[in-house]
């Protein structure tokens, strides 16, 4: 049992623990202490009733202010909405092949396509653009449909092959497999990749594309961006450049699809989408700039 | 001179005669006749602390007073007054002499800006400003505490508002033990709105150097400056009046870490304030000194030293921690000293060395002898190295700067036709006041060719030339095209400018690439 006495050097009560010969003073806790232990007790009790405090089994007590930590971020998000608002009317009421050439909304709009395109293109296209085999690369010089600011804003608001869509991007290769000899289909092959410096010409290749292909890709294979036909001519290989690839792909072609993004996303979301895209350095066409984003007035901020 | 009638105050001193740690202390305690009152330690006090007893410090004229007053209108004439000073630099840059311009971190000093990225030059004045610190204390004691110390000017403009309204100490005492009448209450409420109203003073002068002082004491008044500003001078009205006007000597006998350090700045051959107490004691006053010449020292015990003291020492315990070195003391005793008719400097400026020699009865060395000791000659030494470095770097820093950062993801890419493209963004930076027309060439990578994000490749060429404007950094995205096989290697961007003075610089960045296999 505890052995309370009283301390002579301090005339103090001890507690009357006793650990090897050291014993425990009952000093009172020091007043400020205390107060500031009172403080925080009674702070708790207006904060229960003020903020959402207890969890109970399907729901938690709301507290009497109506603040939640959703409400918070709405009210946040929307303020950062109201904020955005100038920019965006000002996007949303120029023309998608004019952006360009207002070197200030054109990188506004540049940086909200960044954000758009991590939330909804990276899925296909990669975190990069660098897309992958099937997947167009938009970082590189190629494009099928034209890399201009409103050839880009037009897929990206009717998609590729999207069904009801009458503005969609369709283009069709037939499966030669039905067609052609499996001969005639390594022949053309074989011609296809001289176009593009690989490998040695040959005539009967070159006869069977002239017959076949060159109404779609042209007469030298550089394709037709009005169907949607790949340049053949080039470096750049949406499903691969080795034979047995191309061998494929004249067989059994496959064609990819992307969603049209018009009614999915918000018009201004597109035309940033289309600047970010068109600023990955594969973009086309820049008649509409007049002065380059440095060269302009440059008053103290 | 004694006064009969006044009131023996030294019980009501702030006992500080804890003994500095330092050689200093200890040496003078040794050569000291009469030791000091120990303090008792046996018995736990009372209470927790002693209570504050206020310091009415007594108005005394002297050679040191005359100087405290010119350096307390000098640092406050600084304090208040530079912000308003204007300074031309064109059309791009504030036309205010010292502005920290915080939103656009920007650092403006009379000729000089200083970038963010220059902050070492910031860094290396706060650095000087310390040494500096150690070289003053090191040979003349704790004349910062004494004369310039924030602390030090405001509580002597507190003191002077107090013997401006309430009369000199005697007065002020008298009104301290008074009840309160209206009378009473009247002055001192007048004395608090002064008080606050240097507190105003002083945090609406701290903002002056944030903005441009004259459209903030307008947008100010007229409640339009920004939130930060109120609060500013709100908080820093409070310290001032809580530090100047409660606190006081408090501030340096308990909150100040500076007079601990400064114990070992110092050493036997820096200048203090002492009292000789070889020649003062034994002490007593005049008449009994006058009656048995042969028993008493020069003191005369007419506690004028402690009257005027600002922290409210006895300067005759010793050197202590409460002593920042005012030498009003001196000021009061050369006077006393003088109407009794006796040398003056029985409480001096003194070196430890010198009180050692002229106890001994030598001649005290010459005061240049002092000043001029190893310390204080290497203090000086690496104080004058850094300031020379930093007028170097200055004189020869480069006022445009160029980096550059590749595209990481992907680190490069296939063209149609083969070639390899790296993407990156460059950032050229403009720190003069007018607009720069700059030239960026390839650096390497052979058969390379560049353009811009608004420029196609058509345009491509070796180099770009672009127009920066004045303060500020322009980015730029550049692609760079090498011929196909290209792999990773290498290479630099080169940054000229096109005018007189062609400043250069250099990034040097690797360029990605699949090599020849791909």
């Amino acid at each position: 049992m505890a052995n309370k006495r009283i301390d002579e050097p301090t005339g103090t009560e001890t507690v009357g623990h006793e650990w090897d010969g050291i014993e425990e003073l009952d000093t009172p806790m020091p007043r400020w202490w205390l107060w500031t232990f009172y403080i925080t007790i009674a702070w708790a009790a207006v904060y229960v009733v003020l903020y959402p405090a207890w969890p109970l089994i399907s729901h938690g007590t709301q507290g009497v202010l109506g603040w939640t930590s959703r409400g918070q971020l709405a009210k946040e998000m929307s303020a950062a909405d109201a904020a955005r608002q100038s920019l965006r009317e000002q996007i949303a009421a120029i023309d998608v092949e004019k952006l360009a050439a207002s070197p200030d909304l054109m990188s506004q709009a540049v940086a909200g396509g960044a954000a758009a395109f991590k939330v909804n293109c990276v899925q296909c296209h990669g975190s990069g653009a660098a897309g992958s085999a099937g997947y167009p690369n938009l970082n590189d010089d190629d494009w099928l449909w034209g890399g201009s600011l409103p050839a880009i804003h037009q897929t990206i608001l009717h998609g590729i092959r999207q069904p009801g869509d009458d503005q969609t991007r369709t283009s069709q290769m037939p499966a030669f497999g039905d067609i052609l000899e499996p001969r005639q289909i390594s022949d053309v092959a074989g011609y296809v990749m001289s176009l593009s410096g690989k490998g040695p010409a040959n005539a009967a290749g070159a006869q069977i594309f002239a017959d076949n292909c060159a109404v779609c890709h042209g007469a030298d294979g550089k394709g037709l961006r009005q169907f949607g036909a790949p340049n053949l001519a080039d470096a750049i290989w949406l499903y691969g450049g080795t034979k047995q690839d191309v061998m494929r792909q004249v067989r059994a072609p496959r064609h990819g699809v992307m969603p049209a993004w018009q009614g999915r996303l918000d018009p201004v979301t597109i035309k940033m989408l289309a600047a970010y895209v068109h600023s990955l350095g594969g973009g086309e066409d820049f008649t509409q700039v007049t002065e380059t984003p440095v060269e302009q007035s440059n008053e103290q901020p | 001179m004694s006064n009969p009638d006044e009131p023996k105050i030294e019980e009501g001193v702030v006992k500080t005669t804890q003994p500095v740690s330092s050689a200093v202390a200890d040496a003078v305690a040794g050569a000291r006749r009469h030791e000091p009152h120990e303090p008792a330690r046996q018995h736990l006090p009372e209470k927790l602390y002693e209570p504050r007893r206020a310091v009415h410090n007594k108005r005394i004229d002297g050679p040191f007073r005359r100087f405290k007053w010119l350096v307390m209108f000098v640092t406050l004439a600084i304090y208040y007054g530079t912000p308003w000073i204007r300074w031309d630099r064109g059309p791009y840059a504030p036309d205010q002499a010292v502005l920290v311009d915080l939103a656009h971190r920007r650092f403006y000093m009379f000729g000089i800006e200083i970038w963010p990225q220059e902050f070492y030059f910031v860094a290396g004045l706060l650095i000087m400003a310390g040494i500096g610190l150690f070289l003053i204390t090191s040979a003349v004691g704790r004349a910062w505490c004494g004369y310039s110390c924030p602390q030090t000017v405001w509580t002597d403009v507190f003191q002077h508002v107090d013997r401006f309204i309430d009369g000199d100490r005697n007065a002020r005492m008298r009104l301290d033990a008074a009840p309160w009448t209206w009378s009473k209450a009247l002055r001192r409420a007048f004395k608090w709105t002064i008080y606050l109203a240097i507190g105003f003073w002083t945090g609406g002068a701290w903002i002056m150097y944030f903005a441009d002082a004259p459209t903030l004491v307008h947008d100010f008044w007229r409640g339009e400056a920004a939130p930060v500003a109120y609060i500013t001078v709100a908080v820093l009205t409070l310290t001032t009046v809580t530090l100047g006007g409660f606190m006081r000597e408090q501030v340096c006998i308990y909150m100040c870490p500076w007079p601990r350090i400064q114990s070992a700045m110092m050493d036997e051959k820096s200048l203090t304030v002492t009292y000789k107490d070889w020649r003062g004691e034994p002490r007593g006053s005049l008449k009994k000194a006058r009656k048995d010449p042969e028993h008493y020292g020069d003191c005369v015990d007419c506690l004028q030293c402690v009257a005027v003291c600002p922290t409210g020492i006895d300067i005759r315990e010793g050197p202590q921690i409460g002593c920042i070195t005012c030498a009003l003391c001196i000021d009061a005793c050369d006077r006393t000293m003088a109407e009794v008719g006796r040398p003056r400097g029985l409480i001096d400026y003194a070196t430890l060395e010198d009180c050692k020699r002229e106890a001994a009865g030598e001649a005290p060395r010459p005061v240049w002898k002092t000043l001029l000791h190893p310390r204080t000659l290497i203090y000086l030494g690496i104080w004058s190295a850094l300031g020379l470095a930093m007028l170097f770097a200055l004189g020869t820093r480069s006022r445009i700067d160029i980096s550059a950062a590749p595209d990481r993801n992907p680190p490069f890419m296939l063209l149609s036709d083969g070639s390899v493209r790296n993407s990156f963004t460059v950032k050229l930076r403009n720190m003069s006041t007018a607009p720069r027309r700059m030239k960026v060439t390839l650096d390497g990578l052979p058969g390379a060719v560049m353009w811009t994000s608004t420029t196609s490749r058509e345009a491509a060429a070796r180099s770009i030339e672009t127009t920066v404007p004045a303060d500020a950094t322009a980015p730029l995205r550049l692609y760079i095209a090498a011929p196909k096989g290209t792999g990773e290697q290498p290479f630099s961007f080169h940054l000229v400018t096109l005018d007189k003075q062609a400043e250069r610089d250099t990034a040097k960045v690797t360029f990605s690439g699949p090599g020849a296999g791909g």
